[in-house]
């Protein structure tokens, strides 16, 4: 019992953290391809500004006196959000809409973002410097321990405050976003426009309203994303910079323009890493009572050394793009 | 067209003079030696981009291995290792290897012997598992003992333009097993999948502590021409002797240059650039007229990895260490994308004024940046607001900040470039 506790703790729970912010990202990403056709980059610099959003109000918050039973950093959340939805607007505005006027290809507007990528970490650079922040330098992280001793485990299952809240809010939105899609007009006329935009545009709905809910949607998401992300872990200004290729991945294993395919991917991708760094000797050590002398189990028997766990998602990435290019629900590919 | 470049390369003259009156000539002398090695770069980005249309975003994986070729050929060779059980141990994990790459051979091979369908995937996906486990079983244990009594492999002590050309050759046999894997994509998804490529590249080379030291990093790599302090031993000055080693590294490296520029437009002006111009405009039409395009654009992807494998070992030789981690996607690849795109994509001359100029720009925004700073805080400890703090730093991020601005400024005012593609329109 010990072992599958010990499993939970190192595979589920972390997977599922991990799969969360992928797929909060993986979905910006996707309604952004679905509605614009083109694949932004900039999107992890929205994660991280959003991030630096929360962390400047959680720092406000803690400065007036306020205190709250949980993490502040989820307390601002909301008006981070709306803060990270207007700076997608501005930066659709100041920098996409004119090529978009322009007629440009999509692969213009991709290099554009990655402008823009390097002009938001470049300033976020310049005025937080290059080292790292804690949400919980005033407040403490509590960590829950639920003893199993009952079940037979000598370990308790660990999970820290953070984390919960963070999955909880991740179904949540995630439950709303479905709703959104499925039952609002405008998410209706979303998923129109995903599909086909001149179709959307004759049939009366209004493609720039949609492009702009799509950019509110898609920064609010992000900033959620890269908040939680800077509370699991600390906050850096490259802080989403280096997980944007496996969120890409995750929208892409599950068909760019694909919302619930992204969230999926997310899911796969965050699972997938924390499995194939799991060290499985820890699981199968009682079978070394079994096993005669010359079988006995290595100390470190994973799949991938730890190192190499960001590439987990690359060959994944690789793989999917070899044998379904399309994603595994199947997405906007020509 | 013709006066334009004229025009914008006798400003870049003046640029780099203005460079070499304020920052001083050893600076200046430098960062000239790596503008020719960037150009080779851009050149490659611009056969890909800008002859091929192909989306090549993993331009820092070939310039890593261009810099480890180098490293491997080039530095002394490890007496430690060749003299343990260190080769023989490496050559089991290659036979492993072989065998490994046989048994999946074979199981895509399974449908001969009536293996179909769904059993048909089983036994690729369990064939790629056992080979997996095979080659780990043989090189984990190589690896340790190697890092643990030699430290690393060490090099062949080879001439360095040796290296170079094992960088282009090592960069063209990586990036003919890319481009199979990912040229069939359209544009977003090859960035993506290049980027990803260019990732594991570079974990590989970080990691793999037994070949490349990793993080530990391998310097002193030689010099292909006399370094300074040849010079300085047959008894010139300490300045004049760094003048003439510089000068005798850059003139190789224009040398280099000089010729991978007279081979692409020859070839460029013939059919097969004609050939690639339209597989790039319409590759339907091009296909409908019997041109192979998966295959030229192999081609074409190919070539180009081979000049960024040389510039990247260019680049290595001439800061004489090879450091796995200071390779950056923003140092190594949005930098040579913003070249391109500023100095022109499809014209060769504007591939290479895009890259002196945006290299030059690079590295003379962070002290430009310092000095507004020191100037903004002076003004502002007068007034009384306090100077800015740790002005170094944030000094250093600001060529981020201004590279984006230049990639903006330059899809939004002049996006065919600086020195745009010229189409000629044969009667």
């Amino acid at each position: 019992m010990t072992e599958l506790i010990f499993f939970i703790n190192q595979v589920v729970i972390s997977g599922a953290v991990l799969g969360c912010i992928y797929a909060l990202g993986a979905v910006g990403i996707t309604l952004v391809f679905g509605i614009l056709r083109f694949a932004h980059f900039a999107h992890s610099e929205l994660m991280t500004s959003g991030a630096f959003f929360a962390f400047l109000l959680a720092a406000l918050f803690a400065s007036w006196g306020i205190v709250t039973p949980i993490p502040l950093g989820f307390v601002v959340l909301p008006i981070a959000m709306v803060m990270s939805a207007i700076f997608a607007l501005g930066i659709d505005k100041g920098f996409y809409a004119p090529l978009r006027k322009r007629g440009a290809k999509p692969v213009i507007l991709l290099i554009a973002s990655i402008g823009v990528t390097l002009m938001v970490q470049g300033l976020i650079r310049l005025f937080f410097g290059a080292g790292s922040y804690s949400f919980f330098e005033t407040e403490t992280k509590d960590v829950f321990r639920v003893d199993l001793a009952w079940l037979g485990s000598t370990r308790p299952l660990v999970i820290t405050e953070p984390q919960l809240l963070m999955i909880i809010v991740t179904v949540v939105s995630v439950l709303a976003l479905h709703f959104f899609l499925t039952r609002s007009r405008l998410g209706k006329a979303m998923r129109a426009m995903a599909d086909n935009a001149d179709l959307a545009q004759v049939s009366g709905i209004n493609t720039a309203l949609v492009v702009r809910v799509t950019w509110i949607v898609a920064g609010a998401l992000a900033c959620m994303a890269g908040t939680m992300l800077a509370l699991d872990v600390t906050l850096k200004p490259d802080l989403a910079f280096n997980i944007i290729i496996p969120i890409f991945a995750a929208a892409i294993v599950g068909g760019l323009g694909q919302a619930y395919g992204a969230i999926a991917g997310g899911l796969l991708i965050g699972f997938a890493e924390s499995l194939a760094v799991f060290n499985w000797t820890m699981v199968l050590r009682p079978l070394n009572g079994v096993l005669p002398e010359w079988a006995q189990l290595p100390a470190t028997l994973s799949f991938v050394p730890t190192e190499y766990k960001l590439t987990v998602a690359f060959v994944i990435l690789v793989v999917v793009l070899l044998v379904r290019p399309t994603g595994i629900f199947k997405g906007a590919s020509s | 067209m013709i006066r334009r470049s004229l025009t914008l390369f006798a400003g870049l003259f003046v640029l780099i003079l203005v460079i070499g009156w304020a920052m001083g000539l050893p600076f200046t002398s430098s960062r000239l030696v790596e503008a020719a090695a960037y150009s080779l770069i851009a050149l490659g980005l611009n056969i890909q981009w800008g002859y091929g249309g192909l989306f090549n975003f993993g331009i820092m994986g070939f310039l890593m291995l261009g810099g480890f070729a180098v490293t491997f050929i080039s530095y002394p060779v490890n007496p430690q290792f060749w003299g343990s059980d260190g080769p023989w141990m490496l050559g089991r994990a290659l036979i492993a290897f072989a065998a490994g790459a046989l048994l999946v051979y074979g199981a895509r091979q399974s449908d001969k012997i009536g293996i179909k369908g769904g059993w048909k995937t089983f036994v690729t996906v369990l064939a790629w598992f056992v080979a997996y486990c095979v080659y780990r079983s043989q090189i984990d244990p190589a690896a340790a003992y190697i890092e643990a009594n030699a430290g690393f492999v060490g090099g062949l002590g080879g001439h360095p333009v040796l290296g170079w050309l094992f960088g282009g050759v090592l960069a063209a046999v990586i990036a003919f097993i890319v481009g199979k894997i990912a040229l069939g994509l359209r544009t977003d998804y090859l960035a993506i999948a290049t980027i990803g490529i260019s990732e594991i590249i570079r974990a590989l080379i970080k990691n793999m502590d037994w070949l490349t030291r990793g993080t530990l990093t391998v310097s002193p790599i030689p010099w292909p021409t006399p370094l300074p302090q040849a010079y300085q031993a047959s008894g010139s000055d300490q300045f004049s002797s760094l003048l003439l080693a510089r000068g005798g590294f850059l003139l190789l490296a224009l040398a280099v240059l000089g010729i991978a520029i007279w081979l692409i437009s020859r070839a460029y002006a013939g059919p097969w650039g004609r050939m690639m111009r339209s597989i790039r405009d319409n590759h339907i039409a091009a296909a409908s007229m019997g041109k192979n395009v998966t295959a030229r654009q192999l081609e074409i992807f190919v070539f180009g990895s081979v000049l960024m494998g040389i510039g990247g070992a260019m680049l290595v030789s001439f800061t004489q260490i090879f450091d796995p981690s200071s390779y950056q996607p923003i140092n190594h690849t949005f930098l040579i994308w913003v070249m391109i795109i500023v100095g022109g994509a499809g014209n060769n001359w504007g591939a290479v004024f895009g890259a002196i100029l945006i290299w030059l720009v690079w590295v003379v925004s962070e002290p430009l940046a310092k000095v507004i700073f020191d100037f903004v805080s002076y003004w502002s400890t007068n007034v009384g607001w306090g100077a800015i703090p740790e002005i170094e730093s944030r000094s250093a991020q600001m060529r981020v900040f201004v590279l984006g601005l230049v990639i903006t400024i330059a899809l939004r005012y002049a996006p065919k470039g600086l020195i745009p593609e010229v189409v000629r329109r044969d009667a």
